[in-house]
């Protein structure tokens, strides 16, 4: 695939049209994961319209993500954060060896507490 | 009367609590939930990426269902609420995923969103209403209460149309109906940390210890919430700060239903 | 014979890259009727007309069409052209492939072969044209001015000081509007009411300005030149003539909580009141949905105490009937509601307030008497953070799409003020871009992080909350990468600007349009931009767009230029193209009346012969030239096909369809 093709896949995948962005940074005031996120929300839009898919790709935040949608309601502009960065995550699990949770992992973690919600969600999000 | 039901997973294990409180007081409130028959597991999230088809299919298959039976379709967990009324606005606005997916399920006639999905809350407000909840209580409950909405029931709010995303009020409203004193505090709609404590702990713990100590700083003498998954991180991550509760448990109370 | 000629306009590249001007000359030239066909690089210019005079004596020529840009454009010019070759203006049709055609396709030879067909089109039409005469009404030398804010009040000054008379009708109880409530004006930080305050004084002792303030427009007939106009004189319960002003009865009203809509409600008023000190007129008002006596009967204080007996507890809303010959629009406009803006806590923290809430904190004749204090405790706020853009710049479906285009510079302004006189407190601003094209307004503003060290962080607000008792707002600073959350006592919130909402039916009132936003529509963009395209009625301040004092000022002088311009004439030219009944196949079922949006169409009673000495009495329709405007409403109402457009006949539209169907 060339790079603009991926960059089009992207785009296609979030289904958000980065260009309506206005810089705004209310995304990145508003999310709850900020800290957490070495590519903050705002930058994941920025990042793609500038097409740094390799950066992108590399990030760590789309395990912090939260996917709260408080980006997307905030948005003045009708851009959604939130899918894109679902969108980088979507592509990175679905390449080969790139799971974000190993399946021996789990046994130790759950204890009699933990909701199927919780595993269900997170292997949703985080494996394919 | 009576309504299709979808319980979700976590309904049936850990969350049993939530359901069986939710299906006697519905009774006492005159309305008969009806389980769908041979309902699947809708995904716990809602997939955003414009090409996921299969992960939605089990929630078309309820809606369908409940198309058939009645044509409405209740849920009580925040998430299922959050992936069956997202899936089911995808299946009426967005004709290529519509399109796909009735490819794969080959039904009799094509699903096109023509199932209205309820949640449990606005089943209360518009079907029983909250003055009768009133009238049904036998055992106001004279206690400060914060809710906690989370992110699920409100967002995006485009869609889910459920309440105010910044400044709900149906929680509120239930618990004047339960004789309750709702406690409004700013963190009522902030996230609890959601899937990622199967990762990492950290960040679910900041912010559901942010969300309890919000509410305990505004009066709060408990939390009450609709989803599994917002419970367990509360009272897991969010320390001992205020014990949480499902909403239908002090419903339960209230109208004095014993599960 | 007809004799019709054709002039095909490049206009520079516009339509000459795109349609192949020459070729569509040519293919014109043996169209039947057609003796010449001509083109040029520019149509409209000195020597484009003089061709198209030459031509029209030259040839004897009946009739013109010009291939050009749209008839709003130039069609004028062309007329004229003509009438000055001695050919009736009326006989120039206009093909527009412009904006119809050239500046709309990519494809040459579509482009071209489109082209063509207009001018068969025009010239279709000019074939069937008859030539017509306009005819002349009157100037009635009065304007309206609807609106009192600083926009109206200027208009009408400028059209007084000229000599004509002016009625300022102002919905509020006194003039003065939007600026007598703002402190200090930006960029230049004079106090606001020193400099409105002589001019609603200006306006009250002027001859030729009446102020109907507590009025509002209900109906309006007729056009430019001869508007009808019907005013609502809204019971005041008080006499305008009686009244002086003294105050009393606001002393000794007992019903004193009502909010005080000029202090942006944060403070209280009693339910007899002059909205602020230097109103105009200084009279009093009853609020009858506060006053005990209008509300129970029983009280009547006031009156007792009124030493002039002007309370009027019977009064009745009134109505006058009053001609203008022009209308200037200025209704000014309001902040929007916050409802949609929850995260920022207006609705749940009493210190999150709006920029025109600060502005009443800020003033000495406010709630605090200038001194800045936040309203939840009485404090002195030692951090006050200001938030930009909320609600401007919003295509999301929560706020506004534009640009509000004040808010910067007031916010400036605010920042400053507060640092100059509280050199302690910390002043930060949120904001997306800063945006201050205007004479010395960057400078403006870099005085404020200059001099002031007011603290500007690029970035947008996520999230205002309260914890203990703190505001604590949440936002980026994207300069830095990094999301901070300021602990603040005062939280200020630049509220995007709306077209006050009245204005809507005033639009509908005058038929004018209105866009999207409720910003009624100028008749262009850049070369009309006062007036509205009803003639007529011009547009001064916000009402248009969003914009400053300086800009309202020089938009409110710019149509009292224009109004000026039309009263001193005694007659207007009227159009000719206007409806006419055959009063042959009128069956009289008034349905042409009743679609009439400007009252021209009465009926009479007629008497008609049937032959053989017989006669029948018939009801048919009358059109009344000087006030039919050609809207053609009532030709296609018409179910017998008895009304007709001169110059857009039901023929000669027909034989355009003809023309364009012949393909």
């Amino acid at each position: 695939m060339t790079k603009e093709e991926r960059i089009e896949n992207l785009n296609r995948l979030s289904g958000t049209d980065v260009r309506k962005c206005m810089k705004c940074g209310k995304c990145s005031g508003r999310c709850p994961a900020f800290h957490e996120m070495d590519i903050k929300p705002h930058q994941f839009v920025s990042m793609l319209e500038q097409g740094k898919i390799d950066q992108l790709l590399q990030s760590k935040a789309i395990w912090s993500c939260l996917s709260c949608m408080a980006c997307v309601e905030r948005c003045p502009r009708g851009v959604a954060p939130a899918n894109v960065v679902e969108a980088v995550r979507d592509t990175v699990v679905r390449m080969q060896g790139a799971n974000g949770i190993k399946a021996e992992e789990i046994p130790p973690i759950v204890d009699e507490l933990i909701p199927q919600q919780l595993l269900v969600s997170a292997y949703r999000k985080y494996n394919k | 009367m009576k309504i299709s039901y979808y319980p979700g997973c976590t309904l049936r294990t850990k969350a049993k609590e939530l359901d069986v409180t939710a299906r006697l007081c519905a009774k006492a409130l005159g309305v008969e939930m009806e389980e769908i028959e041979n309902w699947q597991c809708c995904g716990a999230v809602y997939p955003m990426g414009t090409d996921e088809i299969a992960t939605k299919l089990s929630a078309v298959r309820a809606l369908d269902y409940a198309k058939h039976h009645g044509g409405k379709l209740l849920t009580l967990c925040s998430a299922c609420h959050n992936v069956i009324k997202r899936t089911n606005e995808d299946m009426k606005a967005n004709g290529d995923i519509c399109f796909r997916a009735n490819n794969y399920l080959k039904l009799d006639e094509p699903y096109k969103g023509e199932t209205e999905v309820i949640h449990y809350l606005e089943m209360l407000k518009n079907v029983v209403g909250f003055d009768n909840i009133k009238k049904a209580v036998v055992k106001p409950l004279n206690r400060k209460i914060g809710a906690y909405y989370g992110c699920l029931l409100l967002r995006p709010s485009g869609v889910m149309a459920f309440d105010n995303p910044e400044n709900p009020t149906i929680i509120e409203d239930f618990i004047r109906a339960i004789g309750g004193t709702p406690v409004v505090y700013p963190f009522r709609n902030e996230c609890c940390g959601a899937y990622v404590s199967l990762k990492n702990s950290e960040l679910p713990k900041q912010k559901s210890q942010k969300v309890l100590a919000s509410a305990k700083e505004k009066g709060a003498e408990e939390v009450i919430t609709a989803c599994p998954l917002c419970l367990y991180n509360l009272q897991v991550n969010g320390g001992d700060i205020l014990p949480v509760k499902y909403f239908t448990e002090l419903l339960a109370e209230a109208l004095g239903v014993e599960a | 014979m007809q004799r019709i000629g054709v002039f095909v306009c490049w206009c520079g590249s516009n339509i000459a890259a795109t349609v192949d001007v020459e070729k569509v000359a040519e293919v014109i030239k043996s169209e039947p009727g057609v003796v010449y066909s001509a083109n040029y690089q520019y149509m409209c210019s000195e020597n484009g007309q003089q061709l198209v005079k030459q031509a029209i004596k030259e040839h004897n020529l009946t009739g013109i069409v010009i291939g050009a840009c749209s008839p709003r454009m130039h069609e004028a010019t062309f007329r004229k052209a003509a009438e000055e070759a001695g050919l009736n203006p009326y006989m120039v049709e206009i093909a527009n492939i412009r904006e119809h055609c050239s500046w709309i396709h990519k494809d040459m030879d579509e482009a071209t072969e489109k082209a063509i067909i207009l001018v068969r089109t025009a010239i279709a039409k000019v074939k069937l044209n008859a030539p017509l005469m306009a005819g002349e009404s009157p100037v009635v030398k009065r304007a309206l001015v609807i609106g009192g804010g600083i926009a109206g009040i200027q208009a009408a000054l400028d059209i007084a000081d000229a000599g004509f008379e002016v009625d300022i009708v102002e919905k509020n109880a006194t003039i003065g509007g939007r600026m007598a409530q703002i402190d200090k004006t930006f960029p230049t930080l004079d106090c606001s009411a020193c400099i409105l305050t002589p001019k609603m004084v200006d306006c009250a002792q002027h001859e030729n300005i009446d102020i109907l303030s507590y009025s509002e427009i209900e109906e309006v007939k007729g056009f430019v030149g001869n508007f009808s106009v019907k005013i609502r004189r809204k019971a005041r319960y008080v006499d305008e003539t009686k009244c002086t002003g003294c105050k009393i009865c606001m002393e000794k009203c007992p019903s004193k909580k009502g909010l005080n809509e000029f202090n942006m409600n944060l403070n209280t008023r009693p339910a007899i009141y002059i909205p602020f000190a230097q109103a105009i007129p200084n009279v009093a008002v009853i609020d009858p949905t506060q006053c005990i006596k209008l509300k129970t009967g029983k009280c009547g204080i006031c009156q007792k105490f009124c030493g002039v007996g002007a309370i009027d507890y019977e009064q009745k809303d009134t109505f006058i009937e009053r001609q203008y010959g022009a209308i200037v629009v200025a209704t000014g406009f309001k902040p929007i509601d916050l409802d949609n803006f929850n995260e920022y806590g207006y609705n749940d923290n009493k210190d999150v307030i709006t920029s025109l809430e600060l502005e009443r904190l800020m003033n000495a004749a406010g709630p605090t008497n200038g001194v800045l204090l936040r309203p939840s405790d009485g404090e002195h706020p030692k951090t006050i953070t200001f938030i930009q853009c909320v609600g401007s710049r919003d295509t999301s479906g929560c706020g506004k799409p534009y640009c509000s285009k004040i808010c910067c510079m007031y916010t400036a302004k605010h920042a400053m003020l507060i640092r100059e006189k509280y050199p302690d407190t910390q002043v930060n601003v949120f904001y997306i871009d800063v945006r201050t094209p205007g004479k010395n307004y960057d400078e403006f503003f870099r005085r404020a992080v200059e001099q002031y060290g007011v603290n500007y962080i690029k970035g947008m607000v996520g999230k205002v909350y309260n914890e203990n008792g703190k505001l604590m707002v949440q936002g980026s600073n994207l300069i830095d990468n990094e999301q901070v959350t300021i602990e603040s006592d005062l939280v200020v919130l630049a509220a995007a600007i709306e077209p006050e909402p009245s204005v809507r039916k005033i639009a509908t009132l005058l038929t004018t349009s209105i866009d999207t936003n409720n910003f009624l529509t100028e008749s262009h963009a850049k070369l009309r931009p006062v007036e509205s395209p009803t003639a007529g009625v011009y547009l001064a301040g916000v009402c248009q767009g969003p914009k400053d004092i300086p800009e309202t000022v020089s938009q409110a002088s710019a149509c009292a230029a224009k109004v000026i311009g039309l009263l001193v004439k005694n007659k207007l030219k009227t159009n000719p193209c206007v409806a006419s009944a055959n009063e042959n196949m009128c069956n009289g079922c008034s349905q042409c009346a009743n679609v009439c949006a400007y009252g021209a169409i009465t009926y009479e009673d007629k008497e008609f012969r049937l032959g053989g000495g017989k006669t029948e009495i018939r009801r048919v329709a009358s059109v009344n030239p000087a006030v039919c405007q050609g809207c053609g409403a009532c030709t296609v109402t018409c179910p017998s096909g008895a009304m007709d457009l001169k110059g857009f006949s039901s023929k000669q539209i027909m034989s355009e369809v003809e023309a364009i169907c012949k393909m």
